[in-house]
């Protein structure tokens, strides 16, 4: 994703925030605090009971901190995770419905780890009121959750919102919050603040509206927009996971993003977003939360100026290998990497699609437990074009892998079931079989070699053995 | 005349700092309302703050244990028509 032009305002610099910058996600970390309990609406996807350590969506989280508690885990993680770059409150509730919580956890940052970006993600219904104080925060990026600007349509989303000292339901809910929303966009557009907007899609609820919501917020001046996939499980306990409401298939959302992405305007998309938990740790997709609760934080000695200092030297160093990228892109492979739409699963003749499982984004580097993403190639005579990259779990996916580390080998063939080679670093012995059954070569060869070489090294491979033209094969396959 | 807060709260500090007496306070295992300082708002708001914006239907309950958001009311999820509504504890 390229990022705007538009200079930094307020403190606020894309190229540092893991949610803003495509570039940024692979080299800073972020974590959420769990600093802010309390909501002041509800949401038809959300159940305000869930806690689950080993579940990764927004909302879920371990362990609510208060904001003495919330400045000592950050500059515990500030202190061993040197690349970190961001801390935001997301939650579990809305963190403008906890203001003094809020605010100060972000004074104490604000002396003691000012190199930090601070962000927020909202709701919106208290956002017009806290606008200025967020500002003199110096805090650059807010992330806004507008799903509609129809309170027909809100009406189905919210049930209820706490508004003025009442209670108030249905389509007035709806619309006072619209409202909210709104004037709290164009407030934060009008301050500098780079605002990004989540839209969860909602098949058949607001899944054509969201084109409207595209619109409304390009033109009033968003950032970012990024299209979040429901996640609707009976087992969440959440009003659309118990009454059977459909979550998006791969295919709705692609739909959507392509719909999107190339028109008129400077709003881009976000198609990197990983849906972290309100507690999250460490690189975009990844969840380092257990190596920091408040037990292990309270035993961590931490020097914050010493840390601040290491911060401020491992940023110089990325930001200098950060640009250096950018000039050998400019260059050498004139295409943004990756490419910032999903794309058909559907394959080309004489082409082999292959998945690839890299920390780096260059290097056959990941071992085949840890991956939760996989970068996705077709390899044919024309050279090596990237498809997409793809995530193979978003959440917990039941109670029988419930505990495990890794994502569930079965979620994991089923998302890659379009690739015949899968190029990782290393692979046990367990997982080697059932992805062969399911047509995908796992293949460790050419650990730490350049994702480019060795995909045409193993395309080589298959061309000269002849396997290109088999038909009943992976790779001639084109799944939906 | 005073509410209570019973063992379904999730303790997620929404109601403490609207209670206009500052009857509401953090305790184990779940946050306590002082029954001494409890006026069910009368005569501050129209409703009482806690239960107005509470999430956790049957978690607020007045003197005869009444919930004052009974199930279904904030959900819109009935216990009776999912039966494995986490809310069906409640009843």
């Amino acid at each position: 994703m390229e990022l705007l032009s538009q200079p930094p305002v307020n403190g606020s610099s894309p190229a540092l925030h893991p949610c803003y910058s495509e570039q940024a996600h692979r080299h800073f970390a972020r974590l959420h605090l769990a600093v802010a309990p309390a909501c002041n609406i509800q949401c038809h996807y959300c159940n305000r009971k869930y806690d689950c350590s080993n579940e990764s969506r927004p909302g879920v989280v371990s362990e609510v901190l208060n904001p003495e508690q919330a400045t000592m885990k950050a500059l515990a993680v500030g202190a061993a995770i040197p690349h970190l770059a961001v801390v935001g409150v997301a939650g579990p509730g809305d963190p403008l419905a906890n203001p003094e919580r809020l605010f100060a956890t972000f004074r104490e940052l604000a002396v003691k780890a000012p190199d930090l970006t601070l962000c927020v993600s909202t709701n919106g219904l208290a956002l017009p009121e806290q606008v200025d104080e967020l500002v003199k925060y110096r805090i650059g990026h807010v992330t806004i959750t507008i799903n509609c600007v129809d309170p027909d349509i809100g009406a189905k989303i919210y049930p209820w919102i706490f508004w003025n000292h009442r209670r108030i339901r249905g389509r007035k809910a709806a619309e006072i919050l619209i409202a909210q929303q709104q004037k709290g966009l164009e407030m934060l557009v009008e301050r500098g603040v780079l605002v990004k907007v989540n839209s969860v899609l909602i098949p058949g609820i607001n899944d054509e509206h969201l084109h409207e919501v595209h619109r409304v917020v390009k033109a009033k001046g968003a950032f970012l927009h990024n299209l979040m996939p429901l996640i609707a499980r009976p087992e969440h306990g959440t009003y659309f996971g118990l009454t059977g409401q459909a979550e998006p298939t791969e295919e709705q959302l692609r739909v959507m993003q392509e719909a999107w992405v190339g028109g008129e305007g400077e709003t881009q998309m976000m198609n990197h977003c990983q849906q972290c938990r309100a507690d999250a740790v460490g690189m975009l997709g990844q969840d380092r939360g257990a190596e920091f609760t408040m037990d292990k934080v309270a035993t961590m000695q931490v020097d914050w100026q010493a840390a601040l200092e290491k911060r401020t030297t491992v940023r110089q160093t990325i930001e200098r290998r950060m640009a250096l990228q950018s000039q050998f892109l400019d260059k050498v492979a004139k295409k943004p990497i990756p490419l910032p739409v999903r794309r058909p699963r559907t394959i080309a003749p004489q082409t082999l699609r292959m998945a690839v499982g890299s920390a780096d984004g260059r290097t056959i580097d990941a071992h085949f437990g840890h991956l939760r993403e996989f970068l996705i190639y077709d390899v044919s005579s024309d050279g090596v074009h990237l498809v997409e990259r793809r995530r193979t779990d978003r959440y917990c996916s039941g109670p029988t892998t419930c505990g495990d580390a890794a994502p569930a080998l079965s979620d994991t063939i089923r998302a890659l079931d379009d690739c015949a080679v899968l190029l990782c670093s290393r692979i046990g012995f367990e997982p080697w079989r059932p992805l062969e059954e399911a047509g995908i070569q796992p293949n460790s060869e050419h650990a730490n070699e350049t994702i480019d070489a060795a995909l045409a090294a193993v395309y080589r491979e298959w061309r000269d053995s002849g396997r290109l033209d088999v038909e009943d094969t992976a790779l001639s396959r084109s799944s939906a | 005349m005073a509410l209570h807060i019973v063992a379904s709260c999730t303790s997620c500090w929404a109601c403490l700092p609207l209670c206009p007496h500052e009857a509401i306070s953090v305790a184990r295992p779940h946050f306590q309302i002082d029954s001494a300082r409890c006026t069910e708002c009368a005569g501050d708001y129209a409703d009482p703050q806690c239960a107005s914006i509470c999430p956790i239907e049957g978690a607020i309950v007045d003197s005869t244990g009444q919930a004052l958001n009974p199930p279904g009311s904030l959900t819109g999820l009935s216990p009776v028509n999912h039966p494995n509504s986490p809310f069906q504890s409640l009843t």
